[in-house]
C-alpha cells in the first residue's frame, strides 16, 4: 500500500493536523503529536487514516489526538485519544482496546545495582517462578465464580483484603485500584470462564516484569516525592492487562455496538468502531462491563506487585518492608472514563477514551493522590526490554492541549512475523545478556517479537511530550532483568 | 492449479491470515484451519475430542468473526485445539458445525502466539470466479 497521502499541516514543531475538510464525516480535526521525522512512518502505516476516521464519531470534541507511539489498531489507531461528549456523543470498546486496563505498575527499592547485580539470576529465577506467567499460564489465585464477581466490583482491594499488598498501594493506584460501576451482571458466562483460571497472571505477548536501574534524574525534587534519589537505584515495573477475560469482554461488547450502530443510525468509515451513546443502555452497560475488566487488571497487578516483593524478600532475606518497596504509582494505558475538561470556555463532562495513552493530570488536580498533588501524577512510559523506560509527571498543559492524556510506550514499528524472520529469539537473549540484561521467559522464539528492533525508540516519544509540554520527564531507567510469558 | 487453502500474512503489531474457498463452507473452514496454524503445528494435533459450535448472526461477515471467536473462546477458556471442521449447515445468518481437536499438551504442542480475539478490522468476505476469499486480523 503506498504511505497515506492527506494533508497534515504543522501547527508547531511536535503537532500536525489532519484538517477537517480531508474527509468529509469528520466532525473535528485530527492532531497528531510527531516530530517530522516521526511522521513518515506513521504515513507508511496509514495511522493518519485511522485518526481521521475517529474523528466521525457522534459527540467527539475539539480533536481526534494521536500520541507520538502512535501506530495501527482496529478501528482506533493505538496511542488514541479521543473526547465524547457524555450529552450526546458515543463509547466504542474499540477506543479502549481488547486488553481493558492494560497498565503499568511501578515499584521502588532502598536496593542498588551494586547489590542487585550478584544475585540477578537468583531473583529473576524466583521471580519467573513466583509469578505466574506465560501462554495459558493458571493462576496461584484460584477464584470461583462468586468470588470472581466480587473481585470485579473491588479491583485491587479485592487482592489487599486477601493478604497481597497494603492500603498503601491502593492510595497510589489509578482509581484507587477499583472502578466504580462495575457490575458483573454485565459479563457473559464465557468472560467468567477465561477470567477464573487466569486471574493473578502475568500472560504473554508484550507483557512483562522487569527489574530497572535509575540512570538519569532529570527533576530530583520531583523524583524524591516518589523515593527515587540516586542513580544507580533498584525499580520494579510490571505490565499486564486484563488477560482473556477483558478480551472477552471486549468481544461481547462489540457485538452488541454492532447491532448498536444500525439502531441509533451512526455512519461509521470502519465497522471496528462501532459503538454506542453513553448515555443509552447499550453504552451504559459497555461501561459497567469494562469496569469490570479494568479492575480484574488492578487485582492482577496487585498480586504481581506481592509475589514481586516476596521474591525479592526470599533473596536478599529482608522483608519488603527493609527493602523499602513501596509502589510508586500504577496507570492505566487502555482505558475509557468520564472526567471533566475545559471545551471551548466552559467544564464539559466527557468520555475520554484511552487507547494506549495514559493519564496525566496536573499537580493540584482532586483525582491524584495527595502525595503526589505538589508534583503532578506520576506517568509511566515502559520502552523496551532492551533500551530504557521513564517516569514522567503530568502538567497543567495535558490539561489544557490533551485532555490529560499523553504517550504510553514506544510503539511497535515491526510486526511480529517481520520481526521473527530478521531475528532469532536465542539470539536475541545472548545479545542481551551480553549488555547485562538477565531475561527469562516461557518461549524463547517469541523474545524475537519483543526485541528492541521491532519497537520505535521510547526515548524519541517522550522528548515529543517532553518539548510539547504535556508531561514533564522526571527519571529514565534501564532493565537488568527481565521476565516475560 | 490448485489454489492455497490459506496464508499467513504480515500485520504490523497483530496476526492475520487470508483465507480461501471454492464455496462459503470451504472458506469457513480455511479461516478456522489459518487460525489454529497460527496458534501452533495444526499436524500436531490429534482428532481426540468434538465440540458442536453453533452461531446465529445478522451477516455473513459477522457471523465468521463469531465463529473465530468461539473457537478463540475454547481455546483460551478450555484449553481445546481444533484441527478439523466439518460445517453441517451454513446460511446467511446461521452455521452449525462439529470441531474435532484435543486439549493443549505442552510436550506435543508448542503454542506459538496466544490470539485472543478475531476482528472486523478491514473484514469482508469477496467473491470472484475462483471463489472467496476473505482477510482476517486476530488480536494477540
Amino acid at each position: 500500500m503506498p504511505p497515506w497521502q492527506g494533508q497534515l499541516i504543522k501547527v508547531d514543531d511536535y503537532r500536525w493536523e489532519i484538517p477537517q475538510s480531508y474527509k468529509p464525516g469528520m466532525r473535528v480535526p485530527g492532531l497528531i503529536y510527531a516530530t517530522e521525522a516521526m511522521l513518515e512512518c506513521m504515513q507508511q502505516e496509514q495511522t493518519p487514516e485511522q485518526v481521521a476516521n475517529v474523528a466521525f464519531l457522534p459527540g467527539i470534541t475539539r480533536f481526534s489526538l494521536a500520541m507520538p507511539d502512535i501506530h495501527w489498531g482496529y478501528g482506533f489507531a493505538i496511542g488514541g485519544v479521543a473526547a465524547m461528549s457524555v450529552k450526546d456523543g458515543v463509547i466504542s470498546p474499540g477506543g479502549v482496546g481488547y486488553d481493558i486496563n492494560c497498565g503499568v505498575r511501578l515499584l521502588r527499592t532502598n536496593l542498588s545495582e551494586d547489590e542487585i547485580r550478584p544475585k540477578i539470576k537468583q531473583l529473576i529465577d524466583a521471580l519467573f517462578r513466583n509469578v505466574p506467567s506465560g501462554l495459558g499460564s493458571e493462576g496461584k489465585i484460584k477464584v470461583n465464580r462468586k468470588e470472581l464477581s466480587e473481585l470485579m466490583v473491588e479491583g485491587a482491594r479485592w487482592a489487599v483484603r486477601h493478604g497481597f499488598g497494603s492500603e498503601e498501594d491502593l492510595d497510589v493506584t489509578e482509581e484507587s485500584g477499583c472502578m466504580k460501576g462495575a457490575d458483573p451482571g454485565k459479563i457473559s458466562d464465557k468472560a467468567i470462564k477465561r477470567g477464573e483460571p487466569q486471574a493473578g497472571t502475568l500472560g504473554s505477548g508484550n507483557h512483562f516484569l522487569e527489574v530497572q536501574v535509575v540512570r538519569k534524574i532529570f527533576e530530583p525534587k520531583i523524583a524524591s516525592v516518589m523515593g527515587i534519589n540516586e542513580i544507580g537505584q533498584v525499580l520494579v515495573l510490571i505490565h499486564t492487562g486484563s488477560r482473556g477475560f477483558g478480551h472477552q469482554v471486549c468481544t461481547d461488547h462489540l457485538r452488541v455496538m454492532e447491532q448498536a450502530v444500525s439502531k441509533y443510525g451512526i455512519k461509521l468509515p470502519d465497522r471496528q468502531l462501532a459503538c454506542a451513546p453513553i448515555e443509552s443502555n447499550e453504552g451504559k452497560d459497555y461501561l459497567a462491563a469494562m469496569a469490570c475488566a479494568a479492575n480484574y487488571a488492578w487485582n492482577n497487578r496487585q498480586c504481581i506487585a506481592h509475589w514481586a516483593r516476596e521474591s525479592f524478600s526470599k533473596v536478599f532475606g529482608r522483608s519488603s518492608e527493609e527493602l523499602g518497596m513501596k509502589q510508586i504509582y500504577d496507570v492505566a494505558h487502555n482505558i475509557a472514563k468520564i472526567e471533566e475538561h475545559m471545551v471551548d470556555g466552559r467544564e464539559v463532562k466527557v468520555c475520554v477514551h484511552r487507547k494506549g495513552a495514559t493519564r496525566a493530570f496536573p499537580p493540584a488536580h482532586r483525582d491524584i493522590p495527595q502525595k503526589y498533588r505538589e508534583i503532578g501524577q506520576p506517568v509511566l512510559i515502559p520502552g523496551d526490554m532492551g533500551r530504557c523506560s521513564f517516569i514522567a509527571v503530568g502538567t497543567e498543559k495535558a490539561m489544557e492541549d490533551s485532555f490529560g492524556s499523553t504517550c504510553h510506550g514506544a510503539g511497535r514499528m515491526l510486526s511480529r512475523g517481520a520481526a521473527r524472520r530478521s531475528l532469532r529469539g536465542g539470539d536475541v537473549a545472548r545479545e542481551l545478556e551480553g549488555r547485562g540484561i538477565t531475561v527469562k521467559t516461557g518461549d524463547i522464539p517469541s523474545l524475537a517479537e519483543e526485541a528492541s528492533k521491532a519497537y520505535k525508540d521510547v526515548t524519541e516519544v517522550i522528548d515529543v511530550v517532553h518539548q510539547a509540554g504535556i508531561s514533564k520527564k522526571v527519571v529514565m531507567a534501564t532493565p537488568i532483568g527481565v521476565i516475560k510469558g | 492449479m490448485a489454489r492455497k487453502d490459506f496464508e499467513i500474512i504480515d500485520h504490523t503489531a497483530d496476526a492475520a491470515v487470508i483465507a480461501y474457498g471454492a464455496d462459503l463452507k470451504e472458506l469457513f473452514c480455511n479461516a478456522a484451519l489459518a487460525l489454529f496454524s497460527l496458534v501452533t503445528d495444526p499436524e500436531s494435533i490429534r482428532q481426540e475430542l468434538q465440540r458442536d459450535v453453533k452461531i446465529i448472526s445478522e451477516d455473513k461477515d459477522s457471523l465468521l468473526v463469531e465463529w473465530l471467536n468461539e473457537l478463540i473462546y475454547l481455546f483460551d477458556a478450555e484449553r481445546i485445539l481444533f484441527s478439523r471442521f466439518d460445517i453441517e449447515r451454513l446460511t446467511n445468518d446461521s452455521l452449525k458445525a462439529s470441531c474435532y481437536g484435543e486439549n493443549v499438551d505442552p510436550l506435543r504442542h508448542r503454542i506459538r502466539v496466544g490470539v485472543k480475539a478475531a476482528t472486523y478490522h478491514m473484514l469482508k468476505i469477496d467473491k470472484d470466479s475462483n471463489g472467496y476469499k476473505v482477510q482476517i486480523i486476530f488480536d494477540v
